[in-house]
């Protein structure tokens, strides 16, 4: 019985939270901020030299082929610095859903450029319904011929502009889960039409992507026709979990943030820090992040190691740390007083992104009741 | 990463198990109860615990020659967990077991080990423990139960409160007075005293649950043999926050969270409130799947603080981050059996129509006590916040160490 992380986890846990110290330091979040693509590509060239693009896609495919484990310690220490970019939608979203969907001569074709970032891709999945059932899916796409015409509107596409390949979910019968199917869809696509959302999170860009009889051949069916329910759902807990590990590193670092200013911001001729309603603030912090931590890991663990229980469990750690995340982040802001209100302080990032990270995939509410039904409660 | 126990750990546990299947007795009506009136159950605990001895299952870690068996924290946690499932009885030498027993161990002559620790195991000898007095509660340091040394004995003089097990023990590990000149800090004496000392009047005080669970202590001119002294005169501070250290195995106690929060599902499933299931109301699951949450949080967070501790890694401040969670946990589960049960929730213990004998409205009184006792939640974050987080004690300043923002060891 081992419940901890081996050496090499460990040393990818130091080795990123190192880089990311020295490379994406709140002043380059700001940065990054007021650019209108929001992609840092420099950074992200770098963090493809350190394997972390194609750190979940198969080595065969050119990726380290590691477990949603060591994505979910890696995106802890992202979320812990709040780095912008296609990270998620594109290492996490459309890699998993290539890897779990794709067929050989996709996978062979866009891994290995994901992995490398040569290439960028992003989900396609919502709408304007917003909704995470088999029913939130409802654009169609028709079959002309041996191809199939896509129409509708996707809405909450993160990273859509700057994604090279775009997986999106289009209703081929039916209406439920048999009938949806995921598409490969270029971005230069003829028909398809991007435009950038603004989103109070500045480190995530959510789109709107409309389709207008885009034409695609058969061979842009990510897998088999109808099937790309069981896709969706394995990507949704991978998304879920790593969500939780991004809120957990995001949580950490706002802690860690209000307990140095604590320290050093004096009122009443000493450090605001030695007032108990301060204390038990920051108490109250730890004592929801550490056990969280736990749930997470569990969590990312599960995923490949007990898949029976893997669904419950993402959603158990989506739930808490949506709630921590955005808790810690409110709590982080009334420790620093008016100064955390302000755009100059570094604060919002993370408290935005909490808000963000709180509704993507299901937020606290959706998740309780999802898990009190895998549950059997 | 790998949640499966060993072969040989599995072996182990499937043998502790059918153990217990063969050895747990019968279970009391009253067993969840610390209350120690009916001298036939304290008999019938005592028994208990001598057999579970015999069976080398109490403080497995302790070293063999005081009576444990040398083994590691995995198989203490996997008899723990088992107890637990098997609804075995209490261990009503639990004070001697985890707490003065370590502590012997720790800061004790070869002659005090030798003397208590194999009685405290064969629950020969029951242990209380005199901490907290009327004014030193929170406030431990400043209690003021004297001890003056004369010749080769101490004379004790005050009095002690919230004693639980006194009426029944044989022995109190006890804090006292040595030195009243000194700092507060630094005139306490850990003292083991004989309860059947002259002098010592033991009054039961009753809780909010009508269990008389603990007790007033008054020592008047007691004399306690020099050689009754843990540690150095004048430095039982030290000793004393050994003992508030030596925090039980967590996994027995999520054990038991567990088992109290599918006792509560089972309820919430079959009771009829407001005309159909509790369960089927949404705002009741969501308050159900969100308690399930937190225990199973605390159920992995006990995980990895045991394989921390396979691993020799310091807890730092986790015991009380694991106290003031779980204390909180097990209170919130009560309630909500309560608000599930709803009219049938207040009904007393042992009265008709009550659910599940009315043990809930017990353990949501309990539970209370437990988030108060052993360091209350507000002391916990306290402990959590300066020790953890290096933010200054009251009144002073930041020390240099703090200031590095090292968020400490959790």
């Amino acid at each position: 019985m081992d419940f901890g992380l081996s050496e090499d986890q460990e040393l990818l846990q130091r080795s990123a939270a190192e880089f990311l110290a020295r490379e994406c330091p709140a002043s380059f979040v700001r940065e990054v901020a007021r650019d209108e693509e929001g992609f840092p590509r420099g950074l992200y060239r770098q963090m493809a030299e350190l394997g972390w693009l194609g750190l979940i896609v198969p080595e065969r495919y050119g990726g380290a082929g590691l477990a949603l484990l060591d994505l979910a310690l890696l995106a802890e220490q992202l979320g812990r610095a709040v780095v912008p970019g296609p990270f998620f939608s594109s290492a996490v979203l459309a890699t998993l859903a290539l890897v779990h969907g794709g067929t050989s001569a996709q996978k062979k074709a866009w891994l290995p450029r994901l992995a490398t970032g040569d290439a960028f891709g992003a989900l396609a999945w919502l709408e304007a319904s917003d909704r995470l059932d088999p029913a939130g899916v409802s654009v169609r796409a028709r079959k002309a011929g041996t191809a199939y015409r896509l129409s509708g509107q996707k809405l909450f596409v993160t990273d859509a502009h700057v994604a090279d390949l775009i997986i999106a979910a289009f209703r081929t019968a039916g209406r439920g889960e048999d009938g949806i199917t995921l598409f490969a869809v270029p971005r230069d696509a003829p028909g398809v039409t991007i435009t950038p959302l603004r989103g109070i999170d500045l480190t995530r860009r959510p789109t709107e992507v409309r389709f207008e009889d885009v034409e695609l051949p058969a061979t842009a069916v990510l897998g088999a026709v109808h099937k790309g329910w069981k896709t969706l759902s394995r990507v949704f807990d991978a998304a879920a979990v790593v969500l939780a590990a991004d809120s957990l590193g995001g949580a950490e670092r706002a802690l860690e943030l209000a307990v140095d200013y604590a320290k050093v911001r004096e009122q009443f001729d000493r450090p605001i820090g030695g007032f108990q309603a301060v204390k038990h603030m920051a108490a109250e912090m730890v004592s929801e992040i550490e056990p969280a931590r736990s749930l997470v890991w569990y969590a990312a663990y599960a995923y490949d190691a007990v898949p029976r229980d893997a669904s419950r469990a993402a959603a158990m750690a989506k739930a808490c740390l949506s709630d921590v995340y955005s808790r810690t982040t409110n709590r982080a802001v009334q420790i620093h007083g008016g100064i955390g209100f302000t755009w100059e302080h570094d604060l919002h990032f993370w408290f935005k992104r909490a808000k963000w990270n709180e509704f993507a995939f299901g937020d606290p509410t959706y998740h309780r009741e999802r898990l009190a039904q895998l549950a059997r409660i | 990463m790998d949640l499966a126990l060993s072969p040989e750990h599995e072996t182990f546990r499937r043998k502790v198990r059918a153990w217990l299947k063969a050895n747990v007795p019968k279970r009391e009506p009253e067993d969840s109860i610390t209350e120690y009136r009916d001298p036939r159950r304290v008999q019938r605990l005592k028994a208990w615990q001598r057999t579970l001895h015999g069976a080398g299952y109490v403080a497995m870690g302790w070293p063999q020659e005081y009576g444990g068996q040398g083994a590691g924290v995995m198989e203490q946690t996997i008899v723990n967990r088992e107890l637990v499932l098997a609804r075995a009885p209490q261990q009503i030498g639990m004070m001697g077991v985890q707490m003065v027993g370590p502590t012997l161990i720790q800061y004790g002559t070869e002659d005090q080990r030798r003397r208590y620790l194999p009685r405290i195991l064969a629950a020969e000898e029951i242990w209380c423990q005199g901490y907290s007095e009327p004014g030193a509660g929170s406030d431990l340091a400043s209690l003021k139960t004297r001890a003056e040394l004369v010749g080769d004995e101490f004379i004790v003089n005050g009095q002690k409160v919230w004693t639980s097990n006194a009426q029944i023990a044989d022995r109190m590990f006890c804090l006292v007075r040595t030195d009243p000149a000194a700092p507060k800090h630094r005139g306490i004496s850990y003292l083991l005293i004989d309860m059947k000392t002259p002098g010592i009047t033991v009054r039961p005080l009753i809780q909010m649950t009508g269990d008389a669970g603990f007790n007033e202590v008054f020592f008047e001119d007691v004399r306690v043999p020099r050689e009754n002294l843990v540690g150095v005169l004048n430095e039982g501070w030290r000793v004393a926050n050994a003992t508030l250290a030596h925090e039980r195995n967590m996994l027995g106690s999520t054990t038991r969270t567990q088992q109290m929060f599918n006792g509560l599902l089972h309820i919430a499933q079959t009771h009829q409130r407001y005309g159909r299931p509790a369960s089927a109301d949404p705002v009741i699951r969501q308050k159900l799947a969100g308690l399930m949450i937190r225990v199973e949080a605390m159920k992995y967070h006990s995980l990895r603080q045991l394989t921390d501790a396979l691993k020799g890694r310091s807890p730092g401040i986790a015991a009380s981050v694991n106290k003031l969670v779980s204390t909180e946990l097990n209170h919130d589960v009560a309630a909500l059996a309560l608000e599930v049960m709803g009219n049938y929730g207040p009904l007393a213990r042992g009265t008709a129509q009550a659910i599940d004998r009315g043990v809930w409205p017990y353990e949501f009184m309990f539970t209370l006590g437990l988030i108060i006792g052993g360091g209350t939640s507000q002391i916990q974050k306290n402990i959590i916040a300066e020790r953890g987080l290096g933010l200054p004690r009251e009144g002073r300043g930041v020390t240099g160490d703090q200031k590095k923002g090292v968020t400490g060891d959790r």
